[in-house]
């Protein structure tokens, strides 16, 4: 993603700190796990991490890692059936997994909101914009129709959807992708939420519109000192954004790092995988494209040791076997889950051939086939 | 760019307000400019709906408004008999003429009507408040419950509804109020279904996710945003009932087991033209009911029809 420069907030506004001390979210030990007819799905296994206020966290990984399923277990927002959750979520010292929904329902869209993936299917066909906007305004801020009919059009100017007096009034079908995901940043953002979720937020869009959204998340970001959770499955997107950054891979966390240390110090082959993934510009015209070999693994039946390693061109014996921890080396805030972990970004064992990538998807110069069952 | 541009006017919710895009102003209109595909005037010019729906809607309208006037109008009593005018084709005394009895046709005719537009439109309100509700929670809330309504509809849904309906008249005993609740209930399992379905596919869609993670409750959820979603079919399917059970209640008065005579409804009226040989001898005395039923269904059909073309969003986005 081109660099974009960062305006300094000159216009930062902190709220009142809150009565807790701490990390604005904490997750430890999240666990969640789909009943299906063929097994039980663990699309979330053990995740813990935390989110500072202000901060923006990145959650990376290919589909069917597990990352939209770990952040609609934060939010609460599973299916009523045939799930199992464990592990606690504290948000702001409240502890979101012990809530019933009528205690989620103050804190959601109050405290704690989300940006969905598709503009097109997350904004109600049939309801104008501006009520779409006002609902939460005057649910949450007990605002009357008026102010709350005024503050929609200055949350749409502020994000910069020109003459917002008269798109107040259009259905969602007038806009164009980029002004509807503009339009659900305004819905997300109507009550100052602390924490903002953002699930894939540019993935419908397209690139030069992408750059625009994410500049426009991170400056609202700035001034309203909020933290946002960008979760994605492009690593690009969240290299200039985000303050840390966890990878995912199947259901767990690989690397968890700050963004620089991530980058500069991978330690993890799965990242690294990840980072070679990105085309570049300077590449050679018709350059095969880096895709990772073979698929995501199942769910289910999660490969024994590393989960990776089948996958993985350095894997040992020992990664087939043992599950790696997630440890550190050195620097205490840069855990990664690996028995052989990269020095200076080059591994310090040899390729293995027999566990090499899978030629299949590699060589038709394609992205592995996504597995977008496990994230649904 | 100056900094004093960046705030807006204050608010009670000051932190509310942020700054516009970043970057000059100027650029971003512009970037906004080609992002904007659908300019509204495009969207909002909608084809027109025709002469023929119009059309429709006036003889709906007319055939409503003479039931409810029929009282009020310059009507001779549709129970009258003139026997110095038996079987007379139309006159200026008989604008459409008379019966075998001399009574009046269009009089016969507009007070006829009352019966099936009580039972065409109190019938299918009657499903929509019972099966609308039931396929709304059932669709939005799904597991057991709707399980459960969803095969109990299945099983009333398997009898047959004519003999079902003929059975129950039998017994019950034939009157508007009977008719009227018999065929409402009937209706209330096709009104579950429609409305489930409906229902059920919005119910899975992320702007009701996203109406939950900004706190609305499943009673908003289900009022607010799925019920404007599931409306327009839920008239189109309405009108189209409507028009059922009018056919219905023709069938049955047709029968003999709708309202009793001398009260007239269209169904006994044709069933009247063809007794005696009387639709070689005076067709007319059918052929009124037989047309004004025929325009009234075709009416509503069209109507149902273009409301829909009219509000589904697909169709209208293409």
């Amino acid at each position: 993603m081109a660099g974009t420069k960062r305006r300094s907030g000159k216009t930062l506004e902190f709220r009142d700190a809150g009565t807790h001390e701490g990390p604005l979210l904490v997750v430890e030990d999240l666990h969640t796990s789909f009943k299906t007819g063929r097994g039980t799905v663990r699309a979330v296994d053990g995740v813990s991490f935390e989110v500072q206020e202000g901060k923006t966290l990145g959650i990376v990984g290919e589909s069917g890692s597990g990352k939209t399923v770990l952040s609609r277990s934060i939010m609460g927002l599973l299916p009523p059936r045939d799930v199992i959750r464990s592990g606690t979520v504290h948000f702001a010292g409240h502890e979101l997994t012990a809530m019933d929904d009528a205690a989620l329902r103050e804190v959601w869209g109050a405290e704690l909101s989300m940006i969905f993936q598709d503009p097109m299917t997350a904004l109600n066909p049939v309801k104008r914009i501006g009520d779409q906007i006002c609902e939460s305004l005057k649910l949450h801020l007990d605002m009357d129709k008026k102010e709350a009919r005024s503050t929609a059009v200055e949350l749409l100017r502020s994000v910069g959807i020109p003459s917002p007096e008269q798109r107040v009034a259009w259905y969602p079908f007038q806009l164009s992708g980029g002004m509807r995901q503009r339009v659900m940043i305004a819905i997300a953002l109507a009550c100052a939420p602390r924490l903002v979720m953002a699930d894939e937020p540019t993935t419908g869009l397209d690139v030069t519109v992408q750059a625009q959204i994410l500049d426009l998340l991170a400056d609202l970001q700035r001034e309203r000192h909020m933290a946002v959770i960008l979760v994605t499955h492009d690593l690009g997107v969240v290299a200039s954004r985000a303050d840390d950054i966890i990878v995912m891979y199947a259901g767990r966390i690989v690397e968890r790092a700050p963004t620089r240390t991530l980058f500069h110090d991978t330690k993890m082959p799965y990242t690294r995988a990840l980072m070679d993934s990105i085309p570049r510009l300077a590449d050679p015209s018709g350059a095969r494209l880096n895709a990772i070999g073979g698929r995501p693994p199942d769910l289910i039946n999660p490969p024994q040791g590393c989960r990776f390693s089948p996958r993985c061109p350095y894997a040992q014996d020992k990664c087939h076997e043992a599950e790696p921890p997630l440890r550190t080396v050195g620097s205490p805030d840069h855990l990664f889950a690996c028995w052989f972990p990269l020095v200076d970004g080059v591994s310090t064992v040899p390729v293995t051939v027999s566990s090499g990538p899978a030629p299949t998807a590699a060589d038709n110069g394609q992205a592995p086939a996504p597995t977008g069952e496990a994230e649904a | 760019m100056p900094d004093d541009r960046e705030l807006l006017e204050t608010h009670d919710h000051g932190r509310l307000l942020a700054n516009p895009l970043p970057g000059t102003a100027a650029t971003d209109e512009a970037i906004l400019a080609t992002e904007e595909t659908t300019p509204a005037d495009d969207a909002l010019a909608k084809k027109p709906f025709g002469f023929l729906f119009w059309f429709a809607l006036g003889f709906v309208g007319l055939v409503l408004l003479s039931a409810v006037l029929a009282n009020v109008l310059p009507l001779q009593n549709p129970n009258y008999q003139n026997y110095t005018a038996l079987n007379q084709g139309p006159s200026s005394a008989h604008l459409l003429g008379t019966d075998d009895l001399g009574r009046d046709l269009l009089a016969r005719l507009v007070f006829g009507s009352r019966v099936s537009l009580i039972v065409g439109f109190v019938g299918v309100l009657i499903g929509l408040v019972f099966g609308g509700i039931a396929g709304l929670v059932s669709g939005y809330r799904g597991g057991r419950l709707d399980v459960a309504l969803n095969a109990v509809s299945f099983i009333i849904l398997a009898f047959p509804a004519i003999v079902a309906v003929i059975a129950i008249v039998t017994f019950w005993g034939a009157s508007l109020l009977h008719i009227t609740i018999i065929l409402g209930v009937a209706t209330i399992p096709l009104m579950y279904r429609v409305i489930r379905a409906s229902s059920l596919s919005f119910a899975q869609r992320d702007f009701v996710v996203a109406a939950k993670t900004m706190g609305a409750t499943d009673t908003r959820i289900v009022l607010r945003e799925i019920l404007p979603n599931v409306i327009p079919v839920t008239v189109t399917f309405s009108l189209i009932t409507v028009a059922g059970l009018i056919v219905i209640e023709g069938t049955l008065a047709f029968l003999g087991l709708s309202v009793a005579l001398p009260t007239p409804s269209w169904g006994n009226l044709i069933n009247e033209g063809t007794a005696n040989n009387a639709l070689s001898t005076d067709p007319y005395i059918m052929l009124w009911p037989a047309l004004a039923m025929f325009l009234l269904l075709w009416s509503i059909n069209l109507i149902g029809d273009r409301l829909r073309q009219r509000f589904d969003i697909r169709e209208g986005l293409l």
